[in-house]
């Protein structure tokens, strides 16, 4: 059974979201809706919300149930979730 | 350099205005992201895998210390402290929020910065040598028509919407540093026999999905009818490219369709059209305020060959293989070009983080009359140093991790982004750089090596300039893995080629290997001295094969 969660970025900066079963954005891939069915009312929802100036561009991804919450199954979609596969070259700076 | 007139600022902060309220009615709803993405690309700010990103252009390379302390303090007060020069001279923040982007434009506005024809199907910011008007073996400073260029381009109505984006690159010299025949349009600066300057014109250069390498359709053209000879390109591009399918859309697929000889023909033909009417003959005065502004500095006298560098030179190895490999010859006596690596060991190629920007607008000022420049395989140059501060440069690079004495080898590898930013990325480039570079990490066996161009993209795009590395990893998915096609012999320089593919891609895991046991190849099959690239046309592809793949 192939469950699905619906990513967007958030408008006003930009972030990595996912839309979470209360409907609201989180930033985190384990909080996010995960459907086995139903996934083209889900991604309705987004959408909307996309029309309401709160994400931009949703769509669902291939996800799997982890132990703290959904995991993304595709690579591009766990390092757009998880951030960068890398350090980053700033990180600690002020 | 170039500084910004009254026209060009009005221009400007009208940009940033338009901008800021274009954002505001994105954010209140007015606008939907429809309507909103043609306006936020015009400005450089794109939507990639993680967050929205600035591209902000380095026109022809050239920096003032204070413009690049504003590149820091933008990337540290609107970003996360850090930002990524590219192939292409431009430096891009990665995590731009869109409320922040009209402040960020403001700040650069400020010091004559901005991020305008860095996206779209636009005539692209325009890059050139990065050693301009510094050379030893420069015949005239191609930033002086890469600015005409610029300001020809930037408003021009008939060429903002043209099939695909456009991007022209000048070189001043004999010696091509700016990889001008994988670009739309290359200039070559040249001389005839009677000794005028002039430009070889080479047209439909490209990498991407269809890597062909530019035809040359004019050996001189007399630098008066510039303007006129572009504009001639430019149309007969304009009215023939393809518009009907994205890839097909570049002037290189019009160029490779009907031939250079037609190509020529349907120019010339033009060219005679547009100097009929006359629109765009060069303005004399134009052309001498521009040269006046890229006059040489005032250099203060410097002694030729000092004594003291000479002398370290004698006892510290690692100094004297820094300037070998990091410095090139200046025009001016007593003063020497200076390359600030991007490329240590294991860090990304091409990002620097604020601190390490202030440090380096701190020794231009201190070394290099306040300037800089950015090349385009992801270094940055300090352009006009004395020859006896070159033991000052090299502890004050040191200090900051930019003395790896690595430009031009193996490990000053060329990288675009990849998946880790790129929303268009099959496959991650920068830890594969990371790797390479930890496992060439001993000096003694890079310098062995010598001269080895490696350049890596994260998708068939090629930002990352692979079909041009004498060694090109391109990232391809292979079910759902990151793998990596190999090509060899490749070359953006003189004698341009478009690298060969040599066997099936290699996993993630493989790929190092693979690439050491090409170069091990190298290094047991080339004659003494032989460099790369000859070798690898003497030999040809077998004997590398057969090693890359062997333990495979
Ligand atoms: S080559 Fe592909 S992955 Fe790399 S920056 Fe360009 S579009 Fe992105």
């Amino acid at each position: 059974m192939t469950l699905q969660a619906v990513t967007a970025n958030r408008l006003a900066d930009g972030a990595v979201v996912f839309r979470t079963p209360a409907g609201a954005w989180s930033t985190d891939v384990a909080a996010a809706a995960a459907v086995a069915t139903g996934e083209a009312e889900l991604l309705k929802a987004a959408e909307a919300d996309a029309a309401r100036q709160i994400v931009v561009g949703p769509y669902l991804i291939a996800v799997a149930a982890g132990a703290a919450g959904p995991v993304p199954t595709v690579h591009r979609e766990r390092i757009r979730a998880y951030g960068p596969s890398i350090g980053l070259p700033g990180a600690g700076e002020g | 350099m170039y500084r910004y007139d009254d026209f060009d600022r009005a221009f400007l902060e009208e940009r940033v205005a338009q901008f800021r309220d274009q954002v505001s009615r994105r954010l209140s709803g007015e606008l939907s992201e429809d309507e909103f993405k043609p306006l936020r690309l015009m400005n450089g700010l794109y939507l990639q895998l993680h967050a929205y990103m600035l591209r902000i252009a380095v026109p022809y390379g050239t920096l003032s210390s204070a413009q690049m302390r504003r590149l820091a303090e933008v990337a540290r007060r609107f970003d996360r402290g850090y930002g990524h020069f590219t192939t292409r001279q431009n430096i891009q923040l990665n995590w731009i929020r869109l409320e922040d982007a009209p402040d960020a434009i403001a700040a650069l506005a400020e010091v004559d910065m901005h991020a305008i024809q860095t996206s779209g199907n636009c005539i692209r910011n325009v890059t050139a040598d990065q050693y301009a008007g510094v050379a030893a073996d420069e015949i005239e400073d191609p930033r002086v028509w890469a600015e005409i260029i610029r300001q020809w381009s930037t408003l021009h109505p008939e060429f903002t919407f043209l099939p695909r984006k456009f991007k022209i690159a000048v070189t001043g010299a004999e010696l091509d540093r700016a990889a001008i025949r994988v670009h739309d349009i290359g200039l070559r600066m040249r001389r005839d026999a009677a000794g005028a300057v002039g430009f070889e014109v080479v047209v439909g250069g490209g990498l991407g999905r269809t890597p062909l390498v530019g035809k040359t359709i004019r050996e001189f053209l007399p630098k008066a009818q510039l303007l006129a000879y572009l504009e001639a390109v430019l149309r007969v591009y304009n009215a023939l490219g393809r518009r009907d399918n994205i890839y097909k859309a570049r002037i290189k697929i019009l160029v490779h369709d009907v031939g250079v000889e037609t190509m020529r023909a349907m120019v010339e033909e033009e060219f005679a059209a547009v100097r009929t009417e006359g629109a765009i003959a060069l303005d004399p005065d134009l052309v001498a305020t521009i040269t006046g502004h890229f006059a040489p500095p005032a250099y203060p006298p410097a002694p030729e060959a000092p004594a003291e560098v000479a002398v370290l030179e004698g006892v510290d190895r690692a100094f004297a293989r820094w300037r070998r490999t990091n410095t090139a010859p200046h025009r001016e006596p007593g003063y020497v070009i200076v390359n600030l690596s991007l490329k240590p060991a294991g860090r990304p190629p091409g990002d620097a983080t604020s601190a390490e920007m202030e440090a380096v607008a701190d020794m231009a000022d201190r070394f290099s009359l306040g300037e800089i420049r950015v090349a385009h395989e992801q270094n940055l140059v300090l352009p006009h140093v004395r020859q006896a501060d070159l033991p000052g440069v090299w502890e004050a690079a040191k200090a900051i991790g930019f003395a790896t004495p690595n430009i031009g080898y193996l490990t000053d590898i060329i990288a675009c982004p990849g998946m880790d930013y790129c929303a268009l990325a099959t496959a991650r480039s920068i830890p594969v750089a990371q790797r390479i570079s930890e496992r060439f990490r001993d000096l003694d066996r890079l310098h062995d090596i010598g001269g080895l161009r490696l350049n890596i993209s994260g998708c068939i795009n090629a930002c990352g300039h692979h079909h041009v590395g004498h060694i090109g990893l391109l990232g391809v998915d292979k079910n759902g893995e990151e793998f990596y096609q190999i090509t060899v012999g490749g070359s953006a320089e003189e004698e341009t080629a478009i690298g060969r593919i040599i066997g099936p891609a290699v996993s993630s895991a493989d790929v190092v290997d693979a690439v050491e046991r090409l170069v091990e190849a190298y290094v047991d099959l080339r004659r003494p001295g032989e460099p790369f690239l000859d070798a690898w046309r003497r030999i040809g592809p077998v004997p590398f094969k057969e090693r890359v793949y062997a333990a495979g």
